[in-house]
């Protein structure tokens, strides 16, 4: 009599098929993220034909196409892009050039090898708004330790409206440059040390040992590293919000959200909210393309 | 031949050694300041030339968790006899602690945003790591129709920026009263760390080799007992790394928390800056308030420091 049963609730406990535990394991993420990402975003999709404002009551009003369409003839968001086109392009290209030199830099036996990396490391793990915030002391142009020790004087590094995009770029550079080194590392240990070993037989220079062999080898991943920082880069808000109110610092993260939050055209703001959203997932396509090719290496 | 070119290289390498001790400096020398700062007294914050050897004071810490007004005249001297040690600070800078009718200290706005923090990131960790553990585990042990596509949808909802998702996110909180609370900050940041923690997941425990469990399979452990018993121990590791991310990815989040929360359940990145104001801001307060909040970072990035490559780069390089 007890035997069936032992065995009976013993398959019953082996019958959860691994299809059932697939799905039980995989489902809820999927559902969850639906829920908090993608339903929140047709949400929006529908207010961007609108022109909902969320500070009143009034109900929303369908207006068709006339949010992009106001959007893409304006000549302040074009601004707007132009500003973090150009923000993108300074601090990606700081970014490498300081991030793989220091690699470059690195890349041999150096005394406590291990604790320099990690210590160079400590920028990019830190809240950039918090920190990022504590670099308005550095940059003052009375008391700041920049102007101080470079003896620029009086110099406005946000002060001034030219100025104060590059100074947010520095900043970012300073905090992700370290990100472009790490992976950068990643790649020059990974060049075989026999090439090296060979292109000093041949007796080539070193220039040629660079962009023959050094950067060929390393480019993978250093294209990893770009193409991941020009996607951050694109979404900038926190550094530049904090440090700057200039307008030639009005990234189109900030302008979206003054937009939505200070002046409350909520269906302008998700129309300008999607435009955002299809260049981003245009940049996140490249990169996971990019991605698989070098995992599958 | 041979020699010359080894003391070529051992030049070199000296110059090299310099400049990283140099780049190091650099690097490093933003954060000393802010640690420095965090211990002057506040007219030594903003001096020229700047103040590099100070007598260090701990008033920095203690105005950041007090509430203080000016002091019009100097302290009686019984006043100041009578007060504590770190309340004779304050008054040393020429400011008084604010105190109530019950004569109790009155906190700043600090120790809460400090406190909410805490709770947010912690929360959010949890289920972020533990959902994505399972769905990890999904993905890398079964078929899944489709597998690429859905690993995809999944970073990407990653990927957007914050404010594009706030937007929406903002009116349907409103609608149902998650604005400035613990629940809408974890419920979000969970969302946002998901795909992250998935994808990092996954990593791990591909590197987990089938044949433990399979050999757990037959010897009568069922899948689920095979999954808590020998996976699970196994992807420690990772789990560990996986998590102290997502806890820095919620800890550092600033552009959700400024928008979804106000007070109640505002964190410590939002708060900060709203305290340089528009006058002469305290750099001494603001200083200790960063020094405090980078601390556990600044630990968790010395534990995790073999695996922030991986992290980093979403698992796509392992060393």
């Amino acid at each position: 009599m007890i035997t069936p049963l032992n065995t009976s609730s013993r398959a019953a406990s082996r019958g959860l098929s691994d299809i059932s535990i697939r799905n039980l394991f995989i489902i809820p993420t999927i559902v969850f993220l639906i829920v908090f990402n993608i339903f929140p975003l047709i949400y929006s999709l529908g207010y961007s034909f609108t022109d909902f404002r969320a500070s009143t009551n009034a109900p929303a009003n369908f207006v068709g196409l006339k949010n992009y369409r106001e959007l893409l003839s304006d000549p302040y968001i074009w601004n707007n892009f132009a500003v973090t086109a150009k923000y993108v392009i300074v601090s990606v290209l700081g970014q490498v050039v300081v991030g793989f030199g220091t690699a470059m830099l690195l890349n041999r036996t150096i005394p406590l090898k291990g604790l320099i990396t990690t210590l160079l490391l400590l920028p990019m793990m830190l809240s950039m708004a918090v920190v990022g915030l504590f670099w308005k002391l550095l940059y003052d142009p009375s008391w700041g330790v920049i102007n101080y020790v470079l003896d620029l004087g009086k110099f406005q590094w946000l002060g001034d409206p030219k100025m104060a995009l590059y100074a947010v770029a520095f900043t970012d550079i300073w905090m992700w440059s370290p990100f472009v080194m790490l992976l950068s590392l990643a790649g020059l240990s990974a060049v075989p040390k026999h090439l090296y070993e060979a292109a000093a037989i041949d007796r080539a220079g070193p220039f040629y040992t660079f962009f023959r062999i050094t950067l060929p080898l390393v480019a993978p991943i250093l294209m990893i590293a770009v193409i991941f920082r020009t996607m951050e880069a694109f979404k900038t808000f926190d550094l530049a919000y904090v440090l700057s109110t200039q307008p030639s610092t009005e990234v189109i993260s900030i302008r979206l959200y003054k937009m939505a939050f200070q002046e409350w055209q909520t269906g302008r703001s998700c129309a300008l909210a999607y435009i955002v959203l299809i260049m981003v997932l245009a940049i996140t396509n490249i990169y996971v393309k990019y991605l698989n090719k070098v995992k599958e290496r | 031949m041979a020699a010359v070119q080894t003391s070529g290289e051992r030049a070199l390498n000296k110059v090299a050694i310099v400049a990283v001790l140099l780049v190091t400096i650099i690097f490093l020398a933003p954060i000393y300041w802010i640690v420095s700062t965090s211990f002057k007294p506040r007219n030594l914050a903003t001096t020229i030339p700047p103040t590099v050897m100070f007598e260090p004071t701990i008033s920095p810490f203690v105005k950041l968790f007090t509430k203080r007004s000016q002091l019009r005249s100097p302290p009686s001297a019984e006043e100041y006899a009578a007060a504590p040690w770190w309340e004779r600070v304050v008054f040393d800078g020429g400011e008084k602690i604010v105190r109530d009718g019950k004569g109790q200290v009155q906190w700043s706005g600090y120790p809460s945003r400090f406190l909410n923090s805490l709770i947010i990131a912690i929360t959010s960790t949890v289920l972020a790591v533990g959902m994505g553990t399972f769905t990890a585990y999904g993905f890398s042990r079964f078929k899944v129709k489709g597998e690429a596509d859905l690993l995809f949808f999944i970073l990407s909802t990653r990927m957007l920026p914050a404010v594009v998702v706030a937007i929406p996110m903002f009116l349907m909180y409103r609608a149902v009263g998650l604005n400035d609370t613990h629940l809408g900050l974890i419920i979000l940041y969970t969302a946002f760390n998901l795909s992250f923690s998935v994808w990092l997941m996954k990593g791990f425990m591909d590197e987990i080799p089938k044949e433990y469990e399979e050999a757990a399979l037959v010897d009568g452990y069922t899948r689920m007992e095979a999954f808590f018993k020998i996976v699970l121990p196994e992807a420690a590791t990772g789990i560990a790394a996986t998590a102290v991310f997502c806890f820095i990815t919620a800890w550092n989040e600033y552009a959700f928390a400024l928008i979804m929360t106000n007070r109640r359940a505002q964190t410590a990145p939002p708060f900060i800056p709203s305290q340089v104001g528009s006058g002469l801001p305290d750099w001494t307060v603001i200083a200790s308030g960063t020094f405090l909040f980078l601390l556990p970072v600044a630990i968790f990035t010395f534990l995790l420091r073999n695996h922030l490559l991986r992290g980093m780069s979403f698992g796509a390089i392992r060393k």
